[in-house]
């Protein structure tokens, strides 16, 4: 069996005392898309920050191409994390800089390439998420959330990377406007040949852009399948959160 | 005895909170003063928080300080005239103006507002997860937000002050010459017989030390916010209190080391 190209086992986080990660344990085999479903605060946005190096667990172990991240040194573990690519939940555009300047962000940092050369790589992928060029001098205050979210897609593919991380990608989108961003995603992650993962609370776009699936409750993995199963499985927390029934196993604290 | 515990727990809670807090603090302007020292560096980002720390600020300062020497003269007359000893006033304000109130007035005024200014700026890219978009973009928040402003808050700061300095003692000179009727010749001559190099120097000095600590201030605040629009707006505001009291208790240290023979 092939390595994974990301791995994780029983990684661990609390805050205070709150447990939010108890023991994760995932693998995601390279070129395939996992989508990771789990409830309000049931650690997923936790789960990939801690990949990605934004948050640092108390244990456990994060490997990607088959190193140990939170064991290995920085430089060699901050190069492993240059290879993922993030679109944030709410685009996370900075307000500061024009849209062709945030696609063209990484590039200028990592690769150092003029500003000129950078503008045109950023019209070009821009123009692979269905923006025309007029939009490279606009600030991102001036676009609609559907544009945020393809110019936030652009800017996370702009250096190509190995590794995608999708956080709620269609979270504020009307169902039309989401169904657009999932095939965008589907392209971009196979013609890049990536290997990515998404978390979201939309079952249409999880059965969309996964191939995998695997859902977070009380800080575990407490399925994984096939994506098209996350509909069918007799599974009895997926069965709930999938249908969005109010009763079952997973109970949510009401507040009277 | 339940009660009297519970008081002690409270009392310790909140002084384990301040030392952390302090710890805290050290760690980010220990981190902030690496990121200023270590490549890469950002010439357009501290081009951007010039303008603002130091070209933004410029009305508020000067307002200021052409006020502050029109009434610290006014004042001194006031108060000097009891001794016949009006001919210390243009001493008085120069000194005044270029040691202490020059700088101190323009740390808080700055304070005010550009310290305000960077702790809504980093508090919003915070809690809208751009901080965290930058580190996912080979980018060193602390090298690309904080170290560009700390250098901008020690350049602006003695800029300012400068100017700042110049329209203070042209304050108390006008409200001198044109309301109390003093020869501006004579004026300004007993202005600058008595003010020695040290003297602006110092002030200068502060300024700088006052810009580190605005622009430490504001990152910090801004940097560790959390919370949404309340987590902002309450990081502004502790980034202004806490740099006006700092500006305040350092101006005390400073004038300490460098007055004290």
């Amino acid at each position: 069996m092939s390595l994974p190209k990301i791995r994780v086992r029983n990684l661990k986080k609390y805050f205070g005392a709150k447990k939010v990660l108890d023991g994760v344990d995932l693998d995601v085999a390279t070129g395939t898309s996992l989508v990771v479903i789990g409830g309000s605060g049931s650690g997923k946005s936790v789960l990939i920050k801690s990949i990605l190096g934004l948050v640092t667990p108390d244990s456990g172990v994060i490997e990607i191409d088959g190193v140990d991240v939170l064991k290995a040194p920085r430089a060699q573990a901050r190069a492993l994390r240059e290879q993922i690519g993030m679109l944030f939940q709410n685009g996370a555009l900075f307000d500061s800089l024009p849209v062709w300047e945030n696609v063209a962000f990484g590039l200028l940092a990592e690769k150092k390439i003029a500003r000129r050369f950078a503008r045109a790589k950023a019209i070009e992928v821009l123009a692979q998420v269905g923006l025309a060029d007029n939009v490279a001098d606009l600030s991102p205050s001036e676009l609609s959330g559907g544009m945020q979210k393809r110019v936030a897609l652009a800017r996370a593919i702009a250096s190509e990377p190995a590794i995608m991380f999708f956080d709620e990608p269609t979270t504020g989108l009307d169902p039309i406007m989401g169904a657009v961003i999932d095939e965008l995603i589907v392209d971009c992650v196979k013609r890049l040949g990536s290997t990515s993962i998404a978390i979201t609370h939309d079952m249409a776009s999880a059965v969309r852009i996964g191939d995998t699936a695997a859902m977070l409750y009380d800080g575990k993995i407490t399925w994984t399948g096939p994506a098209p199963e996350l509909l069918t499985t007799s599974n009895l927390l997926v069965d709930q959160f999938t249908h969005g029934r109010s009763e079952g196993p997973i109970k949510m604290a009401l507040r009277r | 005895m339940n009660a009297l515990l519970n008081v002690i727990a409270h009392i310790g809670a909140a002084v384990l909170n301040a030392l952390g807090l302090v710890g805290e603090l050290a760690i980010f302007a220990g981190t902030g003063i690496f990121a200023i020292i270590r490549p890469p560096y950002y010439p357009r980002m501290i081009g951007r928080a010039l303008m603002e720390i130091g070209y933004f600020s410029l009305p508020v300062v000067s307002l200021t300080a052409l006020f502050t020497g029109m009434v610290l003269a006014l004042q001194s007359y006031t108060g000097f005239s009891r001794f016949n000893a009006e001919s210390a006033i243009a001493s008085v304000v120069i000194l005044s103006v270029t040691r202490e109130l020059g700088p101190v007035l323009a740390g808080l005024m700055v304070s005010g507002r550009a310290g305000a200014a960077m702790a809504a700026e980093l508090g919003t890219m915070r809690v809208t997860d751009q901080i965290d978009a930058l580190s996912t973009l080979s980018t060193e928040p602390m090298q690309y937000l904080v170290a560009p402003r700390l250098i901008a808050g020690i350049i602006a700061m003695p800029l300012l002050v400068s100017i700042a300095d110049i329209l203070g003692v042209m304050g108390g000179f006008l409200v001198a010459w044109l309301k109390l009727g003093f020869n501006p010749h004579t004026y300004l001559v007993n202005s600058f017989t008595n003010l020695r190099t040290d003297d602006v120097v110092s002030g200068l000095i502060k300024a700088a030390v006052f810009g580190f600590i605005i622009a430490l201030m504001g990152c910090f605040n801004g940097y560790r916010s959390k919370g949404g629009a309340q987590g902002v707006g309450a990081a502004t505001t502790s980034a202004v209190v806490s740099a006006s009291i700092l500006i305040l208790a350092v101006d005390y240290v400073l004038t300490q080391l460098l007055f004290t023979k």
